[in-house]
Formats: structure tokens, C-alpha cells, sequence
């Protein structure tokens, strides 16, 4: 297989209403700061590759059509990807893909949502006939899960405010965060609202507008580019509701998650990956993708969050950025996850550095916890 | 590069409306026809792509809902593209080239009969400036008819040939929606939807769903002796804006068409994702198909289902070599509007 | 400057589209039972799985779920979340409960309001039955059940639902 790499990685500032710019200007802010990292012109880009979730979000159809100019396409090959939540992880697994296939040299690759433009939660509950209408948006879909958890393992109650706030303190240390929550503590988390028992309004994501770019190519491409190489990619799937279905401990990520160590040669995910960037949009899926993933056992992974393992200087740091719980452009989220892993083993992460991360993870899961797309990449390639 | 072949395809009849159906009911019949025909399960597949548009039907997650059609325990590897199921082929053939898969299933559906295809598609141009006028993707269409009717690309005669030659040869399809026979006499009877394209000029409103099986080099000769190879493919999009196009040629077809190096080639047929009368001699002329038997299955005039029918070209050029004994087949699969973004598919039986 | 002499930075551009929304024939089934107050889910051929309420496929099989299962109202909560926002277009007053049921002889749950009962007594694993809305009201829609309210049976362990094939 050819070998592919990250060799620039571009965002937007995220902002619950990026008002300043159009949804082209917002998809190119990311892209500009991706070419520039990546010290390309355009006319080595091969191909672009598209991702956000429901068009409802904003109300333009396959935008890749308007998008065109925008995103550099005109005159190349240009792809359209929607898997729910994951989807900005699975764009940058095809957009590898691309490179890996033989076909393309370089591709570009941009996820956004500008959930500002449009109402995402009627998008998400429209009123169906024939069913009852309780759909209390994501959060009330999971809520339920997360529960389930809890009592499983019998997990104490500050885990999740623990998560809160270990993100959000992480997140002051990203300026493109779009959250910035100046003394953000447990007891701040624990004293917000309760929406969805038993998430708090801090243990929630926003809501925000937001665009991440990378620029992928193969390895003879490369030069003396600092590169995040890809040691393995992978996308599972599983049906919505499919008897005997573990909605908490998802089959679909346990062997996404194999498949990727497999591929990458890796057999403690524990000890050898530095850090990750997990999909986190609710504070308790820190702990279950920590034992999903198989990071450890089952009924462990709320432990190695209260001894503080996923703290930016803990033994696996997880979502050093801030992760989804300080920014959540929602087709972007996937993708903010991937290039944030690369920007770790690229060594570009600042203030959020990971010290000497060698091999990074990124993570994105969607739909009612159904699809995952995950990749590690690392600072060799051996 | 590692060959990829097509080795199986099935669609489902197009229906005027499967309100009777939903997703999965669509979806189901066409993977299960596949899976029959070369005596495989999903567990043979090792990738499966799907193409939909959430808008068609009014939910946010449709392609969710379709996932339900197929067998996922274990899990599968699996993505979705929000575009026609032919650019879910060309995500599937990247696999199996990367060494990720040997074997993939496309599936796409659409129902456009629930929703005001008009009102949706006018969705797709700039929300800022185009979208709030809400231009009608027929009346888009006609500004490249006419376009192309006043530079003398096309005539008024061919738009005619066009339809008339459609409906004949929907014989040839058992799957098509329209099948009845016209003259000119009735076609000049049909008013005017706009301007210079009336009703017949226009493809029917189509639900429907299909469904293709690729392999890789190695394991294509296990599904059948008689593979029909990828041998090029190719897609790209034009700008956005309509004002900014040469709308009397296409410049990425073109380009395509050279980066494929079609010109020595000697095409035995083709199938082209021309929706509306004017398309066809217009993707002929350009494509350099005068004289190559071309929408023998009637094509998107005589059934047009959204999200597939750019599959349905691809398919119904492999089931064209394969029961023809054809050699060489042309498909065109295209997306936007004025025709904006387009694959071309090179097909090969082998010798 | 006042406030209305300041440029906007938005305009907004609504978009209306109607649909004309259908069932699919397995939910068309199951719905003409809803109707009646019947709960018939379908079961899959080959796993044996039942599905309530049915979108016509058994997903762990691929196949279509075209076997009639007779249910009664009867479950228990699988899960529940107490939700303390109010659903956009639904006059429900928070805090209300949204647990997912697990009906008795069922493979999957589906997500329904628990009332009748003190918000902090509501256990997962909890024996529930469905209350039903006045017959003359019943329609094509699970709306028929207004709720479903705990009733004076052990509680299950709900490890025990989980679907094994036989």
C-alpha cells in the first residue's frame, strides 16, 4: 500500500456564529491556513474531499456544487461525504484513500458546518407522522446510554463534571476553541442545569460554526515537510436498531479501533499511543470509549479518568484541544479530532502540546452510536 | 494500478411513487437480486458504499434509515456519499485499488415523489444569491438549452429525436417507468415548462433504487468468467457559477475525456446521465458519440431516479457488454446543475 | 445610532418544503394494529429476533422481519434519561421522563414517556405497561399510548435482554 501523510493541517476559529464570513469564506479560512501549512500551491492539489453532516444544517443541498470555486475544485475530481457525526473522521480516511488507492498525489480535504445559518435542531426533530414526538435532540438520545453505564460499572457521579472541566481547562489553552470558560472547575460543571439527567449543561457541547482543512499526499510527495504519517484507518458500521446491539459498548468501535492497532502494528494502545483525540460530545463518553477503545478493561475507564490518566500531563491524554465539548462544528468535529492528532505528532499542537508525542490517535463516532472512523498517525514511519 | 471490475448490478423497477416502500423495502430487493445471482452473502463484501440525498425524502439522516437493508452484525466497513451512487462506486473502486477491500457493494436510492423536486434542487445553488429566487432545476436546464440551441450545437430536431427515441427504446428496459410511444405531432402538443423545454423534454419524476457489485482483479473471476473492467474513470466539477461557464461545451468532459484518452478508442455503446432532451446530442457531439449507439435503455427521459440514475448509466452499460458481446462501453454520470460535475467510465469486456 | 439604523449582518431567508410523508409497508402493518391497540411486532426468519416497532429488516441479518409477533403493552425500562428542556412543537411539561421500553418478548426498545410515578423512584429495570388514550382517539400512531406507568411486578435485570441467538 502507498503511504500516506498529513503534511498541513488548517481551522477555522470556532464561534457559535461566525457572522463574519459566508459558508465559502468559512470552508476557505480553513483551507488557507491548511495550504499554508502544507507550503503547497494549488496546483498540486488532485482532488478535493467534502464532508459535513445533514445539508438541513444549513439548507444547501450536496454544497460541493456551490462550493466549487471555493474549495479549489474547479477542474478536479470532488467527493461529497455524509456519515453522520463521524463524518468528519471518515472524510479524512477517504480522502487518504485517495492517496493510498495510487490515483492522486496530493488531495485537499475540508469539513465545516455553520450551524448558525440554519436551525439544527429542527433539522435533527422534524415532526414525523405516526410516532410520538419526544425527540429531545442529542443529547436526550444518549442521556439514556450513559445511564446505563453508570449503573453497569457503578460509576460515581463526578466523572462526568470531571471531564467537563479537564476539556474546557484544555480548551483555554487552544485560542481556536470556541469555548473559553475563564476558573472552569468540577464545581462549576456540577453546578450548571441539569438538561438531560444525567448531563448537566456543562457536560454538553456547543453548538458552533467551523471549518478544518488538512492536506494529505503520498509519500515520494513529501520532501522536507514535517509529516504526520497515517499508520492506520479504518470506518465500522453497525445498524441502528439491530437486536442484541450494545448501544454502550458499541461491536462497530471495538473492532474499528482492532483493526487500526492492527494495521499500525500496535498491541498496548494503553502504553503506545501518547495521546488521542476522542469524539467526546457528552462528558461520560470519555470513560466508555476508553474502555471501547480498548484502552482497558471493562468498568475501568472511569477509574483511569478520576486518577486523572486523560489530563494533558496524565499517562494518555485525551482531547488535549478541548475536543468536542469546547468546540462542535458538527461536520467538522470528526476531522478537528484527526488533524489535531496529526498537529500532536507533528509537534504544532503549542500550548496544547503533548511533550515528545510520537504516536497520536483521532476518533469521530456518529449516528446513534453506530458509525466510527478512526486513524493513528505517527512522527515515523517505522 | 489494480484492475477493477464490475461483476454484478440489479435495479429496482422505477416506480411514478413507492409511497408503499420505505428505505430498507427499496433497498432490500436489489442487494438481495445481486447477492442471489452470484450465490454471495454480505459476508463476502468487504467494503459497501451507498449514495442519498436526506432532502428527497425530508429527514436528516435517510442514508441511516437505508443501513437497515443490510446485514451489519458483524459490522461492516461502510461510508455514504450525499451524491449519486456512481461517485459511491468510485469511493468503492478506491478500495479495492488501496488494498482495503477486494470486494465492495454500491447501493443507491431516491424517492422524489414525496417532496416538490423543483423546490429541493433549487437548494443546491448559492444560498446567498441564487437559492432565494428559487430557480426550478428544469428552468436551469433551459438556460443551457437554449444556450446551446442558438450557438447551433444542438437542434430543435435532435431535442425532438431525443424523446421519441427514448420511449422507443425503453423497450429495452424492463425497469423503465415510461414506455409508451410517441410522434411529434403529440410531443409538440406538451407546453412549455420553460422555455425551449416542454413536458416530455423533461425526465420523470422517479422513485426507484439500485445496486452494483465490483471486485478486485483476483477475486472477480470467482463471480463470473466474464468481468466488465474499469478501465478508466474519471469526474470533476465545473465553478458554481452559472455566469462564469461556457454553458455550449464543457470543459472538464473534456478534459476528462482526454485524461481517459477516449479518442482512439472505438465506443460499442454508451449511456449517458442526460436528463433532459437537449443533453443527449449535446453529450454526443461532444463526446464524440455520433455514430455509437448511445441510452439504448431509454435512459433518465424514460425513469430518472435521483441518487442512482448516474449508477444506473454505469449499470446499464455493463449489462449492455455483457449481453451484447460488446467490447468497449461509455457511462456518464453527472450531478449540479448544467451539467456541472462529471464522471466518465470507461467499460471493457474482455477479449 | 439606534438599533434600527444598524446594518444587519443576516437576512433570513425561510425555507418551506412540504412532503408527503409515507409509512413503508412493514410500518403500514404494524400501524393498522396500533389502530386497533394491538402491539404486533415482526420477527426475523432466520435469528428469530423481534422487532418493535418494525421498519421491515432484521439489520443483524439483512433479511426482511415478515413474521407477525403478537405483543402485550408489558415491558420494562431499559434505560431512561429525566429531561429538563422542552421539546420544540411538544406542550410537555419538564422535568419528564424518556426511557427507552423494552417490551416483554421484544429484541430491540423504543423510546416513551414514563408517568404515574414520582421521578426519583423510576428504576432502570422497572416493570411498566402502557396507558392508553380514550379507543375513540386511537389512530395510526404509537401516540395512542399516552404513556407508560410502573406496575407492581419484580424488577428485571436488564442484562438479561440482551438478544442472543438461540
Amino acid at each position: 500500500m502507498i503511504q500516506a501523510g498529513v503534511i498541513g493541517v488548517g481551522q477555522t476559529k470556532y464561534d457559535a456564529k461566525r457572522r463574519d464570513v459566508s459558508m465559502a469564506g468559512l470552508v476557505r479560512e480553513a483551507i488557507d491556513n491548511a495550504m499554508l501549512a502544507a507550503n503547497l500551491e494549488w496546483d498540486a492539489i488532485d482532488a478535493v474531499i467534502l464532508g459535513k453532516a445533514p445539508d438541513m444544517f444549513e439548507g444547501v443541498i450536496m454544497p460541493e456544487l456551490y462550493l466549487a470555486d471555493a474549495i479549489g475544485a474547479v477542474g478536479k475530481p470532488v467527493l461529497r461525504v455524509h456519515t453522520a457525526g463521524s463524518v468528519g473522521g471518515s472524510t479524512a480516511v477517504i480522502a487518504a484513500s485517495h492517496v493510498c488507492s495510487g490515483q492522486f498525489k496530493t488531495v485537499l480535504t475540508v469539513t465545516f458546518e455553520k450551524q448558525s445559518e440554519s436551525n439544527a435542531t429542527w433539522a435533527l426533530s422534524p415532526r414525523y407522522p405516526y410516532s410520538p414526538h419526544i425527540n429531545a435532540g442529542a443529547g436526550g438520545y444518549f442521556a439514556p446510554f450513559i445511564r446505563e453505564y453508570i449503573r453497569r460499572y457503578e460509576a460515581p457521579e463526578h466523572i462526568g463534571w470531571k471531564v467537563a472541566a479537564k476539556d474546557r481547562q484544555n480548551a483555554l489553552k487552544n485560542p481556536l476553541a470556541h469555548l473559553h470558560i475563564p476558573g472552569i472547575d468540577e464545581k462549576m460543571v456540577s453546578d450548571t442545569p441539569m438538561l438531560w439527567e444525567p448531563l448537566r449543561y456543562l457536560e454538553s457541547c456547543p453548538s458552533s460554526d467551523g471549518a478544518c482543512a488538512m492536506v494529505i499526499t503520498a509519500q515520494d510527495q513529501v520532501g522536507s515537510r514535517n509529516v504526520a504519517w497515517i499508520k492506520g484507518m479504518a470506518v465500522r458500521s453497525e445498524g441502528t436498531l439491530s437486536a442484541g446491539r450494545d448501544e454502550v459498548n458499541p461491536q462497530a468501535g471495538i473492532d474499528c479501533a482492532k483493526d487500526i492497532y492492527n494495521q499500525a502494528g500496535i498491541h498496548n494502545p494503553f502504553n503506545e499511543i501518547d495521546c488521542a483525540e476522542i469524539y467526546v460530545p457528552f462528558s461520560w463518553y470519555e470513560p466508555m470509549w476508553l474502555e471501547n477503545l480498548g484502552f482497558c478493561d471493562l468498568g475501568e475507564g472511569w477509574k483511569l479518568t478520576d486518577k486523572d490518566a486523560t489530563a494533558i500531563d496524565g499517562e494518555l491524554p485525551f482531547n488535549m484541544s478541548g475536543g468536542v465539548l469546547s468546540s462542535n462544528p458538527i461536520g467538522a468535529s470528526g476531522m478537528i479530532r484527526f488533524g489535531e492528532a496529526a498537529l500532536q505528532v507533528m509537534g504544532l499542537a503549542e500550548d496544547h502540546q503533548v511533550e515528545d508525542a510520537k504516536v497520536a490517535m483521532g476518533h469521530a463516532y456518529g449516528g446513534a452510536a453506530q458509525f466510527f472512523a478512526m486513524w493513528i498517525v505517527s512522527s515515523s514511519l517505522d | 494500478m489494480k484492475r477493477v471490475a464490475i461483476v454484478g448490478y440489479a435495479q429496482h423497477p422505477i416506480l411514478k411513487n413507492a409511497g408503499a416502500l420505505n428505505e430498507v423495502e427499496l433497498i432490500m430487493p436489489v442487494v438481495h437480486q445481486l447477492f442471489n445471482d452470484l450465490g454471495i452473502s454480505q459476508q463476502d463484501i468487504d467494503f459497501t458504499c451507498s449514495g442519498s440525498c436526506d432532502y428527497l425524502q425530508g429527514a436528516a439522516f435517510a442514508f441511516v434509515e437505508g443501513l437497515s437493508a443490510i446485514q451489519t452484525n458483524p459490522p461492516i466497513k461502510e461510508s455514504h456519499v450525499e451524491m449519486d451512487a456512481a461517485w459511491a462506486m468510485y469511493e468503492s473502486m478506491l478500495k479495492i485499488q488501496m488494498g482495503d477491500a477486494e470486494t465492495a457493494l454500491i447501493y443507491g436510492f431516491g424517492k422524489s415523489s414525496p417532496g416538490d423536486l423543483d423546490a429541493i434542487i433549487s437548494l443546491q445553488m448559492d444560498p446567498y444569491y441564487i437559492s432565494p429566487l428559487w430557480p426550478d432545476r428544469v428552468s436551469l436546464a433551459a438556460l443551457q438549452a437554449r444556450v446551446l440551441l442558438d450557438q447551433n450545437v444542438i437542434t430543435s430536431e435532435q431535442m425532438l429525436a431525443s424523446v421519441i427515441e427514448a420511449r422507443a427504446n425503453s423497450k429495452n428496459n424492463k425497469n423503465a417507468l415510461i414506455t409508451d410511444l410517441i410522434d411529434e405531432s403529440v410531443y409538440l402538443k406538451n407546453a412549455m415548462v420553460s422555455s425551449p423545454l416542454n413536458k416530455l423534454d423533461c425526465p420523470p419524476i422517479s422513485d426507484g433504487s439500485s445496486a452494483m457489485i465490483i471486485a478486485s482483479e483476483e477475486k472477480a473471476y470467482e463471480f463470473t468468467d466474464h468481468p466488465i473492467w474499469i478501465e478508466g474513470i474519471d469526474h470533476r466539477i465545473e465553478s458554481s457559477n452559472l455566469g462564469s461557464r461556457n454553458l455550449a461545451t464543457s470543459n472538464t468532459l473534456q478534459a476528462s475525456m482526454n485524461q481517459l484518452n477516449l479518442k482512439n478508442i472505438k465506443f460499442d455503446v454508451a449511456e449517458l446521465h442526460t436528463q433532459f432532451s437537449h443533453e443527449l446530442p449535446f453529450l454526443k457531439s461532444l463526446l464524440n458519440l455520433q455514430d455509437v449507439p448511445t441510452n439504448l435503455s431509454g435512459g433518465p427521459l424514460v425513469g430518472n431516479v435521483m441518487m442512482c440514475a448516474g449508477l444506473d448509466a454505469i449499470g446499464k452499460t455493463y449489462e449492455s457488454l455483457k449481453d451484447n458481446q460488446f467490447t468497449h462501453g461509455l457511462a456518464h454520470a453527472t450531478s449540479g446543475p448544467c451539467l456541472q460535475h462529471n464522471m466518465l467510465v470507461h467499460l471493457e469486456a474482455q477479449k | 445610532m439606534s438599533a434600527e439604523d444598524t446594518p444587519k449582518d443576516y437576512s433570513e431567508s425561510p425555507i418551506n418544503l412540504e412532503y408527503f410523508y409515507t409509512a413503508g409497508s412493514a410500518t403500514t402493518r404494524f400501524l393498522n394494529q396500533v389502530k386497533e391497540g394491538n402491539i404486533v411486532g415482526q420477527g426475523c426468519p432466520k435469528c428469530k429476533a423481534v422487532y418493535v416497532p418494525p421498519r421491515g429488516s432484521c439489520p443483524r441479518c439483512g433479511v426482511a422481519t415478515d413474521i407477525e409477533v403478537p405483543l402485550t403493552d408489558k415491558g420494562c425500562i431499559e434505560s431512561f434519561t429525566v429531561v429538563h428542556i422542552p421539546i420544540p412543537g411538544n406542550p410537555i411539561v419538564p422535568p419528564y421522563v424518556c426511557a427507552m421500553i423494552r417490551l416483554d418478548g421484544a429484541n430491540i426498545s423504543f423510546l416513551h414517556l414514563i408517568q404515574d410515578v414520582e421521578i426519583e423512584n423510576i428504576r432502570i429495570g422497572m416493570r411498566i405497561q402502557a396507558v392508553w388514550k380514550p379507543k375513540e382517539e386511537w389512530t395510526h400512531s404509537l401516540e395512542n399510548i399516552k404513556w407508560f406507568a410502573p406496575i407492581d411486578e419484580p424488577d428485571v435485570d436488564v442484562a438479561t435482554l440482551r438478544f442472543e441467538e438461540s
